[in-house]
């Protein structure tokens, strides 16, 4: 046990937060656009497992991230995406759980040639 | 490197004597105004005497007073009844 | 013949040792039972030496005067109007998240130093633990008398309690010292005494106060220098227990060596929104956050720690990070704010074109190649009537719980992302600092409350942003969203106005 605390069973007492019974059915999912850093960090939603990859994509990545003025010039089917840093061709079909994504994975994605605002990268 | 001695005072009336007392009793003295507050610097170390401050004031004056109008400092403090010094030698 | 009168060395020692006894009807293990789990070893409490040889009775004396002017002043703003006084109103946006934030971790320092001080047996470190904890109390109650005033003109104050223990980026500081304060008593001196007060709360409260000065705040100026002339004292109580520690006994070193590294991580950490305040939300700026950072922390850390090389003990690990972020913190954390300005209980703004440049001069290897276009797109944005919010939460750090908008050291452009595994759970971390401590203790801090994680659970009063926000008791429409527009800003409007016409 790392922690140095007063009782040794210390561990035995501890209540993790965020386990994935807590979510009520829901996994938790990260979402990251790289380059486009006026989205300060990964979003975050709580979604349901057998979610199909391309639902998620559909209804819950491109409605949060519309309001970029580069949205509009990405090029899906070009989109390079890794799951917990593991580079993925994702199927559009089959669920969340099938393509790797489990709670509180990230995803991020490269939309290739484009960078943000005057391509700086941090835009 | 050298270390840096400082001690940071409120800029009012009660201090101003005390900043003086420093400037002239710690040759090499570097001084910072900010807005509010004085940051004053020397290498190694900062000495106040009680005696240069009772000589600007003219009262008695105890060390200790320094508490009413201390901001910050840094450096090993030594205080006795007749100074208070910052220093980061090691007698 | 009159008795001589003693010196000063004579009379602290008088006044503060041998007050202390050992028990009969029990153990002393007993009595103090939590000065030994932690792995501290003291063989001679009596080597305690405290630098400032203050005693009881001058503690009262210089602190009923301190407080004695502190109320003249703070009352002397509330008659003369003082509010209407200041640089301009968007500088009340930088006190109150001063307030919200800073104010309760006073109290949260008073709690915690009373605790210190019942729990370590030495009697010299117990006095001055205590004397800490009152000066603590005295902070909270004299920023709470500074909140009242403004509360009565603007608004964001009016919860100050109740957001601390709900409100998302609040939980920044109040988890910072909630892990303290259940750490043991040695960690605690360490964390809030050495590695907060001595090595980075000038940082705090020097160049802020300054600030307050300069941007016309008397009642910021008196509370923040009455409790900074308390904080001389703070620091020598935090030197002297990393050196009371190291002499005492070698196996302490690699002990407090995790928690320096720990805390100072984590101090660095809290202080961004400090850096955020100094760099954006200051109307007149006293210095950039980078300045301040290589006076009290480049300057005065480098001598420190070169003083303390004596012992063994090394320079924080990361602090070469932490330098290297000083290009970046704040212009980072104020693009947080920014886009979540509709859950935030203060308001914000873009920065003009003037302010743009001062950040430009300040920050001339960073701000206009990789902030300025972002401001410049957001300006745009707001031009065409599309102001830029971000709709979703954002991941928080499992550590220091802000949203993970840091970037790579030395890659601006790509957030950097590490996690850990524990116990078959993935958790996410914004640097090496903060995954190194949850690395450390991750039976600790798996029990982080996230407030994202909290509201997706259903525990922050629903689903919705909405929902939400009337959990976090915020005021819609006047609490949050930009400045312009604002009630505060309509208020202040019509007080200069006013003040024109007066003037002809």
């Amino acid at each position: 046990m790392g922690v140095v605390s007063l009782k040794p069973d210390y561990e035995q007492h501890i209540e993790i937060r965020d386990r994935l019974e807590n979510f009520h059915g829901n996994q938790i999912v990260y979402l990251h656009w790289e380059e486009h850093l006026s989205f300060c960090a990964a979003i975050c939603f709580p979604l349901p497992p057998d979610m199909p990859f391309g639902a998620m994509v559909e209804n819950v990545l491109k409605p949060h991230y519309a309001a970029h003025p580069d949205f509009e010039k990405v090029d899906w089917a070009a989109v390079k995406w890794t799951v917990d840093n593991t580079e993925i061709t994702p199927d559009m079909e089959t669920s969340l759980a099938d393509n790797g994504v489990g709670h509180k994975s990230l995803i991020r994605f490269w939309t290739p040639g484009l960078h943000g605002y005057k391509s700086v990268g941090t835009c | 490197m050298v270390q840096i001695a400082s001690i940071t005072f409120q800029n009012t009336d009660e201090a101003r004597p005390i900043i003086e007392a420093v400037k002239a009793d710690n040759p090499g003295l570097r001084v910072m105004d900010m807005p509010g507050a004085v940051k004053l610097d020397r290498d190694d170390s900062i000495v106040i005497r009680r005696e240069s401050v009772e000589e600007r004031i003219g009262r008695d004056w105890d060390p200790q007073e320094l508490h009413l109008v201390l901001v910050s400092m840094a450096g090993n403090v030594d205080e006795d009844d007749d100074t208070f010094t910052l220093s980061w030698s090691h007698a | 013949m009159a008795a001589k009168k003693l010196g000063l060395k004579q009379r602290y020692a008088l006044m503060t040792r041998g007050l202390d006894w050992e028990t009969t009807y029990q153990p002393m293990d007993e009595v103090f039972p939590f000065d030994k789990f932690e792995g501290i070893k003291i063989t001679d409490w009596s080597k305690w030496e405290d630098p400032f040889r203050l005693t009881m009775d001058n503690y009262w004396k210089f602190q009923a005067e301190k407080e004695r002017k502190l109320y003249a002043v703070l009352d002397s703003f509330a008659q003369n109007n003082g509010q209407m006084g200041v640089s301009d109103a968007k500088y009340v946006n930088a006190i109150k998240l001063f307030l919200t934030g800073v104010s309760p971790l006073e109290y949260q320092a008073h709690r915690g130093f009373a605790h210190a001080g019942r729990h370590l047996r030495g009697v010299g470190p117990r006095v001055a633990a205590q004397m800490q904890s009152l000066d603590e109390l005295r902070h909270v109650q004299t920023q709470v008398h500074t909140i009242s005033q403004y509360n009565k003109y603007f608004d964001g104050f009016a919860e100050f309690r109740h957001m601390h223990d709900r409100v998302w980026y609040l939980s920044v500081p109040k988890s910072f010292f909630d892990d303290a304060r259940s750490a043991g008593p040695f960690e605690y001196m360490v964390a809030i005494g050495f590695a907060f007060e001595y090595v980075l709360t000038n940082l705090l409260f020097v160049p802020f106060m300054s600030g307050a000065a300069y941007n016309g705040d008397m009642a910021t100026v008196t509370f923040g220098f009455s409790a900074q002339s308390d904080e001389s004292r703070h620091m020598t109580l935090g030197i002297e227990v990393i050196k009371f520690l190291l002499e005492q006994h070698p196996d302490n070193l690699p002990i407090v060596q995790k928690w320096v590294d720990k805390w100072f991580w984590r101090g660095h950490r809290v202080l961004g929104l400090v850096a955020m305040m100094m760099d954006y939300m200051l109307p007149k700026k006293v210095m950039s956050w980078k300045e301040a950072w290589e006076i009290y922390f480049t300057e005065a850390g480098g001598a420190l720690f070169q003083d303390l090389e004596r012992y063994g003990l090394r320079v924080p690990k990361y602090a070469d990070v932490a330098t290297a972020e000083a290009e970046h913190m704040s212009h980072q954390n104020w693009s947080i704010f920014y886009q979540y300005t509709h859950a935030a209980g203060f308001h914000t703004w873009l920065p003009s074109d003037e302010e743009m440049d001062w950040l430009s001069e300040k920050y001339p290897n960073t701000f206009d190649k990789y902030y300025r276009p972002r401001y410049e797109m957001w300006r745009e944005m707001e031009k065409d009537g599309k102001r830029f919010y971000n709709n979703a939460l954002p991941q928080l750090c499992t550590t220091c719980q802000i949203p993970m908008g840091y970037t790579e050291p030395g890659d601006p452009t790509t957030i950097a992302f590490r996690s850990s595994e524990y116990k078959g759970d993935r958790y996410h971390f914004c640097s090496d600092g903060c995954k190194d401590i949850f690395d450390n203790e991750p039976e600790k801090f798996s029990q982080s409350w996230l407030p994202v994680h909290q509201i997706f659970q259903g525990n922050c009063g629903g689903a919705t942003v909405p929902d939400v926000l009337a959990w976090y008791n915020m005021n819609v429409g006047a609490d949050n969203m930009d400045q312009a527009g604002s009630p505060d800003q309509k208020i202040w409007d019509a007080w200069k106005t006013k003040q024109e016409k007066v003037a002809g």
